[in-house]
């Protein structure tokens, strides 16, 4: 992965540049000490660092507007920052950059369980979100795994999911409004609590436009009542396929569960390993949750084991207790940690078409055994968007380079069956130079006319999502 | 497969061969839909592929006037007739993915009626405009797309933007863009899919959209409330909303001609399940009232078509115009308004308002939580108030901006008429 070069001149100008940001915002929103701008040289893909020039942490949406202001008419690139978990490089600065950070602004500024919406600064988790609307009866639906610490600017610049989407959709789907920073320090309103827009969706495009169209300071975010109750089953299976066509007939049926999260032996394994779940030794595993009242839950666990047995499951497991529901589901958010006690892992994020699942599974298992890097696959069913997990030994250069190469090549597959490169973590450097696989030359280009537009002089997060040869010209202007 | 050599692999690759043949493909002269015929013998440009759409773009010397079917009202007054008519069919359905994708002229009823066959349906409800504008035509996947069209629903299950996976589209240029895809999630390069999203034509013309699709119902049953004024009626749908039994249709007809105040909340799901929440939610809101539950399926199908398609406007003069605002703002604005007919729906966030012919809705109503469209007006009223709510000077730019790169030689319309 290549960075740009960074502008020397910029750099010379160091010194120069904090002194402005310091004189238009206060003494403790600039950090330039290398000590400390460390903390900001990567974020959850921590295979690439590089410190910034600077970093500024505002308090407020006026603060923001300043910062970019002076950044703007010094030329300097920002690189916005949310907590700085995105698994994709989103928040990689490079050297002659200036991350702007919205940690500082958590506020909620208001609730109204009429219209049903928060109104949060944008620094604040996700996690958080729902926590303040809890007493009232409601959550913020998007879950994404990493919600205890991820800010909302982050997950709309990514247009974040989670487990649950099958049903509640996406950040997207539930952003109302926001408030936003332009490159240029001018600050503009999109959407609001109201249900679309006025002439063109411009929010519809900002969501998931990773920081390089303006930096997010507030959003207008749509609460859902909570469900009266949940309950998942675990089903569990001797081959993939049979997993994938019990999933394709849950859906046929008319259930629509609200997760439905899939395990292949090599992480249940692990999972059960870690976490002491109580999974079965199998092929494949199903975790199907539905919602509703204790009649309702009974009724859909119902039919959906029905439907189960008609595969030949080696085992089917409803939840009788909130305990056991808090355990099934504990195995499987421990995925992640517990595949990291074996080893160092990439994780994948490519969507593809449901009823493609056992293909490309198998398609996967050939690749891993042909690079020589062990696979793990979880992933959330109901919605085909895959996280296959390739091990590697991060001491050594090679064996990152060979499970890149292999990751590469799963994608690629992704796409080839008529899915995409990245279904919730975004593309940032990470999946940057796959994106001709996926995009013509013309397709790219409507989307970077749409950059042209909000930030003229490509100053945002400019080395990110673009190809740098297709970005080249526009980054130089 | 598609006549466009682009489309294989880049949204619907993958199509296994259970989905079978496709009736709908354009490639088989027999299956090529009437409009289409109709359109070319009355000397609109009715292209036959996404290929020839873009030469036709590409070579137009002037203005285009982009329709459908032309029933929602939302074309430009001036230029050559083009209709996507003939762009037809469904180019893979796959039930078991809750996956549909389309060609943009492919009719509306032909798309619900597949989907109806398979027990299934289009989250979005979208409205048919041809009662209401005294429009006739046949409506396209294309328009529901270009303008958004959203029915009751939506409070529940999103808008036809959040249910729009992917499109393909020929810009002002005469270029071929695709963006999103066929699967649910997908965050892959910028998200084109919401800006053009109801972007009425102005960024490019539509050939093809993938659509998330989601089962029918086994039940839908709907709950009464009489008598309630437009604040109390705007309070009971929010408190319906705001429970947990997943209400997908909130409206509020007021006092008027026909009839005494009606409110309307709707249940859909297992027929236990319907039942069950019924009871919980009118026991909820016996404060507003003794709530009546119809649970007939053909009267509560017609109950919400007439929602849906605003039937208490039809065939009534004045301008009509809709307002997409705060749901609890609703009811205040609708005092100012005084308006000789009101429909709310979506709890309040949607408003229909018959006004009499000529009236300036936004200068009477002041600032508005939201925006107020010019649905349905004399020509001359739509040129002096524009059908759309004007924006803020930095965001209107920005949409200047982005129309000006999507369509250079403005010759699409720019979406605003």
């Amino acid at each position: 992965m290549e960075m740009p070069r960074p502008d020397g001149g910029l750099i010379a100008r160091r010194d120069r540049i904090v002194a402005a940001l310091r004189a238009v915002l206060p003494a403790d929103a600039v950090i330039d000490d290398p000590a400390e701008t460390r903390a900001y040289e990567c974020d959850g893909l921590t295979a690439y660092r590089c410190a910034p020039l600077a970093v500024v942490l505002p308090r407020s949406t006026a603060e923001v507007a300043a910062a970019l202001a002076l950044c703007h008419a010094e030329g300097v690139p920002v690189v916005p920052r949310g907590t700085g978990t995105s698994l994709a490089g989103g928040a990689l600065p490079t050297a002659d950059s200036v991350v702007l950070g919205v940690g500082r602004m958590t506020a909620v500024l208001e609730i109204d369980t009429v219209d049903r919406i928060v109104r949060v600064e944008t620094g604040r988790t996700n996690l958080a979100v729902s926590a303040a609307v809890e007493e009232a009866g409601f959550f913020y639906a998007p879950d994404p795994s990493s919600q205890l610490a991820c800010a909302i600017a982050g997950n709309i610049g990514m247009n974040s999911g989670g487990a649950h989407c099958l049903k509640y959709g996406v950040t997207t789907n539930n952003l109302l409004g926001l408030t936003m920073v332009l490159m240029d320090g001018t600050v503009i309103e999109l959407g609001g609590a109201h249900f679309d827009a006025a002439g063109l969706d411009l929010m519809g495009v900002v969501c998931g436009s990773e920081g390089q169209l303006g930096v997010v300071t507030e959003a207008v975010l749509r609460i859902l009542p909570r469900p009266e109750g949940a309950r998942p089953v675990l089903i569990a299976f001797a081959s993939p396929e049979a997993a994938g066509a019990c999933v394709a007939d849950i859906i046929r049926a008319g259930v629509l569960p609200v997760a439905i999260e899939f395990m292949d032996r090599p992480c249940i394994r692990a999972c059960e390993a870690h976490a002491r779940a109580g999974y079965p030794d199998c092929e494949a595993l199903l975790i199907v949750e539905v919602e509703g009242d204790e009649a309702e839950i009974a009724h859909q666990l119902g039919l959906i084991e029905r439907i189960a047995r008609r595969h030949a499951p080696v085992l089917v497991r409803e939840s009788a207790s909130a305990e056991e529901s808090a355990r099934i589901w504990l195995g499987r958010k421990s995925a992640f940690g517990a595949m990291g006690r074996i080893g160092d892992y990439i994780c994948l994020d490519g969507t593809i078409p449901v009823s493609e699942l056992p293909r490309v599974l198998a398609a996967i298992a050939a690749l891993s055994a042909r690079y020589g890097h062990s696979v793990a696959n979880v992933f959330h069913a109901g919605d085909g968007n895959m996280h296959p997990l390739i091990l590697f030994d991060a001491n050594d250069p090679a064996s990152l380079a060979g499970a890149e190469a292999l990751g590469a090549e799963i994608l690629r597959l992704c796409v080839a069956v008529g899915g995409c490169l990245t279904g919730e973590h975004g593309v940032g450097v990470e999946k940057r130079d796959l994106m001709a696989v996926q995009f013509s030359p013309d397709d790219l280009e409507a989307q970077m006319r749409v950059k042209d537009v909000f930030d003229p002089r490509w100053l945002l997060n400019p080395a990110k999502v673009f190809p740098l040869a297709a970005s080249e010209g526009r980054r130089a202007a | 497969m598609p006549p466009d050599a682009r489309a294989p692999g880049r949204f619907a690759a993958g199509r296994p061969a259970s989905a079978g043949p496709d009736p709908g493909d354009p490639g088989s002269p027999a299956a090529t839909p009437p409009p289409a015929a109709a359109a070319e013998a009355a000397g609109a440009l009715c292209p036959a592929s996404e290929v020839e759409l873009a030469e036709l773009v590409a070579a137009a010397a002037g203005p285009l006037r982009v329709i459908g079917g032309g029933t929602r009202g939302m074309a430009p007054a001036a230029g050559r007739t083009l209709t996507t008519a003939a762009l037809a069919g469904v180019v893979l359905y796959e039930p078991a993915a809750l996956t549909l994708v389309v060609r943009a002229g492919t009719p509306v009823g032909e798309v619900e009626r597949r989907l109806a066959a398979e027990g299934q349906r289009l989250p979005f409800e979208p409205m048919d405009h041809r009662g209401l504008l005294g429009t006739r035509g046949t409506p396209t996947m294309g328009g529901v797309a270009a303008a958004n069209v959203s029915g009751p629903r939506r409070i529940l299950a999103g808008a036809a933007r959040d249910a729009m996976l992917g499109v393909r589209f020929v810009d002002g240029n005469g270029r071929v863009i695709a963006n999103g895809g066929r699967v649910m999630k997908n965050v892959t390069g910028y998200d084109l899919v919401r800006l053009v999203a109801g972007s009425r034509g102005g960024l490019g013309i539509l050939t093809e959209i993938a659509f998330k699709v989601l089962p029918a119902p086994e039940t839908q049953a709907v709950l009464r409330l009489a008598g309630l004024d437009d604040t109390r009626a705007v309070a009971a749908m929010a408190a319906a909303l705001a429970s947990p039994w997943e209400v997908s249709g909130a409206a509020h007809l007021p006092a008027g001609r026909d009839g005494g105040a009606v409110t309307l909340l709707r249940l859909e799901g297992f027929a236990g399940a319907v039942a069950g929440r019924a009871g919980r939610l009118a026991a909820a809101l016996a404060g507003f009232g003794r709530a009546e539950v119809e649970s007939d399926p053909a009267r509560v199908a017609a109950t919400w078509a007439a929602v849906r398609d605003v039937a208490a406007f039809h065939g009534r003069e004045g301008d009509v115009w809709r307002l997409s605002v705060r749901p609890s703002a609703a009811a205040a604005l609708v005092a100012r308004a005084e308006a000789a007919g009101t429909l709310y729906d979506w709890g309040g966030g949607l408003v229909w308002l018959l006004m009499p012919e000529g009236t300036d809705l936004r200068a009477r109503l002041g600032p508005v939580p939201g925006h107020a469209t010019l649905v349905r007006a004399a020509a001359a009223t739509r040129a002096r108030l524009a059908t759309l709510h004007p924006e803020p000077p930095a965001v209107a730019a920005l949409a200047a901006g982005l129309r000006a790169r999507f369509d250079p030689r403005a010759i699409l319309g720019g979406g605003g008429s």
